[in-house]
């Protein structure tokens, strides 16, 4: 027990570090995922078929393959044609895009799930598509969206793990590589999966907060 | 009828799929007029009022409201600058409200002041209250509509749409979501704008409400303009059998 807790004590530094990367990769690619997914939406819900066609097979895609073979292609295949990425940029590439087909998904249906009378009352006061979907339908489809969406990133943090595979030194990799010098594995990899749910419940009570603010007008009643 | 009417309607034609919703509908409405457009539910009374300012596309047929003209042939898609025009001219009440829930009774009335007419926030909440305050609402400017009657909700808006300075207000049905003790306080605003001969067309339910305060009645039955005249006239000695089934069967 107690060589259990040095050993913890010793791999802090370490463990940190890979924190950093884990911590930094999940906010990088959800926000690039939030942008892109954003834009995959509205390809989704566009009456044009030349958008809405490919975005349909891009989310079905990224939906139905696994995102361990989604990064091996990116890290391992792509330097076959020339594009020779390092483990970081490969793992941004891969999250990014991976997190933007679900979060497409989720965008798609809380912006269908607006009422069609809130268009309807923005265009008779004469304004745009853009400025509808800003100051309109986005504020109440970001409500709707707000659950789904924080789980996805929290699926997110712990999908990070995958890129210990592709020598992203985050969380887990430095925990594998701790555990191979030790020999010390369950309990490495039990505190590795301590610092995972520390920050997936940090994540999840700023979802809470986010909800509540989110709502404030809607739920009250007089 | 005079010259130049405020809204010209000719040859209109929408159908969903294989039915057809409108048949033909030719209506010409004066500046200053107040029309009622009755019918029973599926006559297509709604629909024609939703055509007026494109939110319903029909497909045969012209419709004029002032200077802008829709062509119901080409898709409104390839006619928006027109439409944004038309719409501005027209406010529309709907029958759900359709407020912005997260927007309270105020900012709901100045959102198209400051977003589409670019006024500064300051005039726009002066004008806001102003609005409010003729629908009978000052009091409740930071109420969000979820903490308001239906009543009230209808009230701003009304409002909401008087603050684009329409030079006509499409009303659909307006009281018809309303529990029945809140209809009079909405059609006692909408009369107000009626002796101020603001032109509108109400879609209503009410009939004493379009006898005694529309200049003319409307009254449609699948898909067709069945018969119109100056309301007392209409009410009191309809000329065809559809029109005196209909009101016969509501008194």
């Amino acid at each position: 027990m107690q060589s259990s807790i040095d050993l913890i004590v010793q791999s802090a530094p370490y463990l940190l570090r890979g924190v950093v990367y884990t911590i930094g990769l999940s906010v990088a690619s959800m926000a690039f995922g939030l942008v892109l997914g954003f834009l995959i939406a509205l390809a989704r819900l566009s009456p044009k078929r030349i958008l809405s066609i490919p975005a349909r097979i891009y989310v079905s895609f990224i939906r139905g393959t696994p995102l361990l073979v989604q990064l091996f292609i990116i890290y391992y295949g792509l330097p076959e044609f020339g594009i020779t990425l390092g483990p970081v940029p490969s793992a941004l590439i891969g999250f990014t895009l991976s997190v933007a087909g679900y979060n497409a998904e989720i965008l798609r249906s809380a912006i269908s799930a607006v009422d069609r009378g809130q268009w309807e009352a923005a265009s008779t006061i004469g304004m745009t598509w853009t400025q509808t979907m800003r100051r309109v339908i986005l504020p109440q489809a970001s409500r709707i969206a707000i659950p789904p969406l924080s789980n996805s990133f929290i699926a997110l943090v712990k999908d990070t793990s995958l890129a210990a595979t592709i020598q992203v030194p985050d969380l887990f990799r430095e925990a594998q590589l701790i555990t191979a010098r030790t020999f010390q594995i369950f309990a490495m990899y039990l505190a590795a999966a301590g610092i995972y749910w520390v920050i997936s419940t940090v994540l999840s009570s700023l979802q809470w907060d986010l909800e509540r603010r989110a709502t404030r007008h809607i739920q009250r009643k007089a | 009828m005079t010259n130049k009417s405020m809204i010209e309607v000719r040859g209109l034609h929408k159908s969903y799929g294989t039915l057809q919703v409108l048949k033909g509908i030719d209506l010409e409405i004066a500046r200053g007029e107040v029309v009622a457009v009755i019918g029973r539910s599926g006559s297509g009374k709604t629909t024609m009022l939703r055509c007026l300012n494109g939110l319903e596309e029909a497909q045969v047929g012209t419709i004029r409201l002032g200077e802008h003209t829709i062509n119901c042939t080409v898709p409104l898609s390839r006619q928006q600058g027109e439409l944004r025009a038309l719409r501005l001219r027209a406010g529309f009440v709907f029958q759900n409200f359709n407020l912005f829930p997260h927007r309270t009774a105020l900012e709901n009335v100045i959102e198209g002041l400051v977003i589409v007419k670019g006024m500064a926030k300051k005039e726009a909440e002066a004008r806001g209250m102003a609005l409010l305050e003729r629908v009978g609402l000052a009091a409740r400017a930071a109420a969000y509509p979820s903490q308001m009657s239906g009543g009230q909700q209808q009230r701003a808006a009304i409002a909401r749409a008087l603050a684009m300075e329409p030079e006509v207000i499409l009303f659909d049905e307006p009281t018809s979501a309303l529990d029945p003790e809140l209809v009079g306080e909405v059609l006692d605003v909408i009369r107000s704008l009626a002796q101020e001969h603001r032109t509108m067309v109400i879609v209503t339910h009410e009939m004493n409400f379009a006898r005694d305060v529309a200049d003319r009645t409307i009254f449609m039955d699948q898909g067709v303009v069945v018969e119109q005249a100056p309301s007392k006239e209409l009410f009191a000695q309809p000329r065809e059998e559809a029109t005196r089934h209909f009101l016969r069967r509501l008194g």
